[in-house]
């Protein structure tokens, strides 16, 4: 496997007159587990679903030129909203994962289930209604989906958000390894100590643009907190890693 | 359940009622007069009138039942049902059109095939309304909007009567039966519902796909626009047909996928083809009731279903209430 799994270059967005993403251009490669931050109405979402062809957008992106069976077998979604609109069971639902791939019945189907069921601890669930969960296990058994589609590339929208801190750190932990075991990993997230600390790679967006990409030691500087979080921060260097700790809210 | 024995016990259930359906009548006939053996009489009675009711019994119910699965799945809301898009309220608009202005008097298959033109057209006019790439409320709303409006010309056609005839006729008509039906009628439907099932059942990666939300389907490689696009023409034809030859029947298509959900795991594809057995059986089994309870007063398969169907929304009304 040798190229970029996303590779998107000018990709612009318009609603109405306004541009949601605006030029955006960058490459991931497998290995890299990249986090999207940024405020909300950054465009995050709208620059991943772009960056799917999930929406009409100008520019180009790799994913977005494939054919729709393809493209699910190059990357893999896990949108910000929750859905799970019948009460399937939970290894029903994480098998809804292989639909792109031929056989739904064989053996690698069965292996891909099983391995992501493990990797989100959900071993035990296999046989309970996604329905009757609560809202963290069904945002696991969602990411056990993801996971199951085995695409090289996951684009995964604010999937920490609701869950408990164990939970947030096991999910972003199972993204790092998946990146260590060859994948990549594209995904926002509003912890900047949890992105700085799990991600190899950073991307900070503002009002649509791609204002800083780099080392998450380099994007987040006092200056890129200040100017787009408004936000006044000092970064603690710990033994674990850093740490951001919020000052203040700048005007 | 597992889907084998599930299959297995709904065709049983099929069969059996088909066989039961056959047996019931004024004389009793042995089902080998099917097959032409026996009295000629009895033959021409099994072939020329039994035959037809118990098989657009049949084929009634399995459209009904299946595109009730396939619009549930789409529309991922367990109270849609396949009347929502407004094929069956056009079609009853071409039949009321048809025996109003004595057209159906003319030849006998002009009424069935005035409704398909109106289900037909129905479509069009839905297609032309929430645009290609509309969501499912676009479609909701075009199918209310359609609906209503064949609802308001059939009224008008009932308030202008000046013919108590036609009258009469519109109304019994309106209540859905599939008695009196020729193989002419069965010519007429099956081929339509064939092709509309065919096209249905081909949903079923996608239902299973929308599971997740348009988005996360869309980006497991399903086409959104082709999925609509073929439920759509797939009910149009299954419905449009089953109206055309039997007028309104309701609720088959809200109740089987209700009944049958459990059995299949919540699993929308599994559902699609688990209810159109089920449809088959329940309007079977009614059309059998309709028969067995008042044998001499011509009672209406609409109604019976109706009567049937309505206690089980409530119960389905109540549980959705409770959260279940």
């Amino acid at each position: 496997m040798s190229g970029p799994l996303l590779d998107l270059a000018n990709l612009t967005v318009r609603r109405g007159q306004r541009p949601v993403v605006d030029d955006v251009s960058l490459t991931i490669s497998p290995g890299e587990c990249v986090g999207l931050i940024g405020p909300n109405g950054a465009g995050k979402t709208t620059l991943m679903r772009a960056a799917l062809g999930l929406i009409a957008h100008h520019g180009r992106s790799n994913l977005a030129d494939m054919p729709a069976r393809t493209r699910a077998r190059a990357a893999a979604w896990l949108p910000q909203a929750r859905e799970i609109a019948w009460g399937l069971d939970v290894e029903t639902l994480v098998t809804l994962g292989r639909l792109p791939h031929d056989s739904r019945a064989g053996s690698a189907s069965a292996r891909a289930v099983s391995a992501a069921l493990s990797r989100m601890g959900l071993g035990n669930f296999r046989q309970r209604r996604a329905t009757e969960l609560s809202g963290g296990e069904q945002a696991r058994a969602l990411i056990a989906r993801a996971l199951a589609q085995e695409a090289p590339l996951l684009i995964a929208d604010e999937p920490t958000a609701g869950l408990d801190p164990a939970a947030q750190l096991s999910t972003m932990q199972v993204f790092e390894d998946l990146a260590a075991d060859g994948h990549a990993v594209l995904v926002s997230l509003h912890d900047l100590t949890l992105a700085a600390r799990h991600c190899t790679r950073l991307l900070l967006l503002d009002q649509g643009r791609l204002v800083a990409d780099g080392l998450p030691t380099e994007v987040l500087c006092p200056e890129n907190l200040a100017r787009s979080f408004h936000l006044k921060a000092e970064i603690l260097h710990t033994p674990h890693g850093p740490l951001l700790h919020p000052l203040g809210v700048l005007p | 359940m597992r889907p084998l024995p599930l299959a297995a016990a709904l065709c049983a259930l099929v069969l059996a009622l088909l066989a039961a359906s056959l047996s019931l009548g004024y004389a009793p006939i042995p089902l080998r007069a099917l097959l032409g053996a026996g009295d000629p009489l009895h033959v021409m009675v099994m072939q020329q009138i039994r035959l037809p009711r118990a098989a657009l019994a049949a084929l009634v119910g399995a459209a009904l039942g299946l595109s009730g699965a396939a619009m549930q799945g789409y529309l991922r809301n367990p109270l849609a049902e396949p009347g929502l898009i407004g094929v069956s309220g056009s079609a009853a608009l071409g039949a009321v059109i048809a025996l109003q202005t004595g057209l159906a008097a003319a030849f006998s298959l002009a009424l069935p095939l005035m409704a398909l033109v109106f289900a037909g057209g129905a479509v069009g006019l839905i297609l032309l309304l929430a645009g290609p790439r509309g969501g499912s409320l676009t479609l909701i709303l075009a199918g209310i909007a359609v609906s209503a409006l064949a609802g308001a010309l059939v009224s008008l056609a009932l308030n202008l009567s000046s013919n108590p005839y036609a009258t009469f006729e519109i109304v019994f008509w309106m209540m859905g039966s599939v008695a009196d039906r020729s193989l002419e009628h069965l010519a007429l439907a099956a081929p339509l519902i064939a092709l509309g099932a065919a096209l249905l059942l081909t949903t079923g990666r996608g239902l299973d796909a929308l599971t997740l939300g348009e988005d996360a389907a869309q980006a497991l490689g399903v086409s959104l626009g082709r999925l609509r696009l073929t439920l759509l023409l797939g009910t149009a034809a299954a419905v449009g047909a089953a109206t055309a030859v039997a007028g309104a029947v309701g609720f088959v298509g809200l109740v089987v996928p209700h009944l049958l959900r459990p059995l299949c795991k919540a699993r929308p594809a599994r559902l699609l083809w688990a209810s159109g057995l089920g449809g088959a059986a329940m309007v079977l089994a009614a059309d059998l009731a309709v028969r067995l309870v008042l044998p001499d007063r011509d009672l209406k398969l609409g109604v019976v279903m109706a009567i049937l169907g309505a206690p089980l929304f409530l119960h389905l009304i109540y549980r959705t209430r409770r959260g279940v």
